[in-house]
């Protein structure tokens, strides 16, 4: 499956856009975890009223 | 990596202005009853809410503080942004960084499927993103506010991460394989984390109102819908207007 279609306005081949899909979904769970999830003291309390108000198990 | 870049622009575009709009409605909605619980915390630090630190306990034991500025912090070690200003800006940060970071997650699945064909298919995709991140695992964890009683925060962190792969999985087998047993199977998918159950507190004893509680669970559900339904009808139609009829949607949903 080496096909050339236009996606997002951009020439790319098949393969190479499933793979650049997959590290953007790859980038934002990373993010929605480090914020919503890290164990870290000061990244949950900075995200205190975020992670209640986005019912992430908080606490 | 042009894609890549033109993925990630639409995503911060669309992130971005849902978490303004997002931000500003918890400001309204959430925080204020975040606040107002704060103040039966120190109340309730008795009941065995742990906050993760006992120096916790010791400051609220020491000294008689103002309940709202001062029982929330989580330990004298940790940094804590100050109640006010600081506190509202890092709560705007988180939802700028999570917004994007649920539009990176939203383009990049629409994608595989064939991309968003305008706004009115990308609110279908928001809602889409409001049952597999707020609805399906807000039955089984309930959003929460300060000093209510839960169970092990790891162990719930597990549920709500496999309650939202289960769900997510469930609503793609149901949406894109035309077959009625891998419908079938996707909603096994859906409601298997239900059937698991939750983790719950041993009790569910809470100096919190029943009716504050009540109060915050539909704020929170609400906003999470509104953020969801901008962010989809966003990226879909930045996506067509930023890339016109050169992206080729199939839209399967549409």
């Amino acid at each position: 499956m080496n096909t050339v279609s236009t996606s997002l306005g951009v020439p790319v081949s098949a393969s190479s856009r499933a793979i650049q899909l997959a590290l953007a979904g790859f980038l934002g769970i990373f993010i929605v975890g480090f914020v919503g999830f890290s164990h870290m003291e000061a990244a949950h309390n900075a995200a205190h009223d975020y992670r209640h108000s986005m019912a992430f198990p908080c606490h | 990596m042009t894609f890549l870049r033109n993925v990630v622009l639409v995503a911060a575009a669309a992130g971005l202005l849902a978490s303004l709009v997002m931000t500003a409605l918890q400001a309204y909605s959430t925080v204020p009853l975040i606040l107002k619980a704060e103040t039966f915390e120190s109340a309730g630090e008795a009941t065995g809410h742990d906050h993760g630190a006992p120096a916790a306990a010791e400051a609220t034991g020491t000294e008689a503080v103002p309940a709202a500025a001062e029982a929330h912090s989580h330990g004298e070690e940790a940094w804590t942004p100050a109640d006010g200003f600081e506190r509202f800006f890092f709560n705007f940060l988180a939802n700028v960084l999570s917004g994007i970071g649920f539009a990176l997650i939203l383009v990049a699945a629409s994608e595989f499927a064939g991309g968003i064909s305008g706004w009115r298919s990308g609110i279908l995709w928001g809602f889409a993103g409001f049952a597999v991140f707020t609805l399906a695992p807000g039955l089984g964890l309930p959003p929460e506010l300060p000093a209510m009683p839960a169970a092990d925060l790891a162990a719930r962190q597990v549920w709500w991460i496999g309650t939202v792969l289960a769900t997510a999985a469930g609503l793609a087998l149901i949406a894109f394989r035309g077959t009625v047993a891998l419908s079938i199977l996707g909603v096994a998918l859906i409601v298997v984390p239900h059937i698991i159950g939750a983790p719950q507190p041993e009790s569910h004893d809470s100096p919190i109102p029943a009716d504050l509680h009540h109060q915050f669970v539909v704020a929170t559900t609400v906003t999470n819908l509104i953020f969801w339904a901008l962010l989809g009808g966003l990226v879909g139609a930045v996506r067509s207007r930023f890339f016109g009829s050169a992206s080729e949607a199939r839209g399967q949903l549409a």
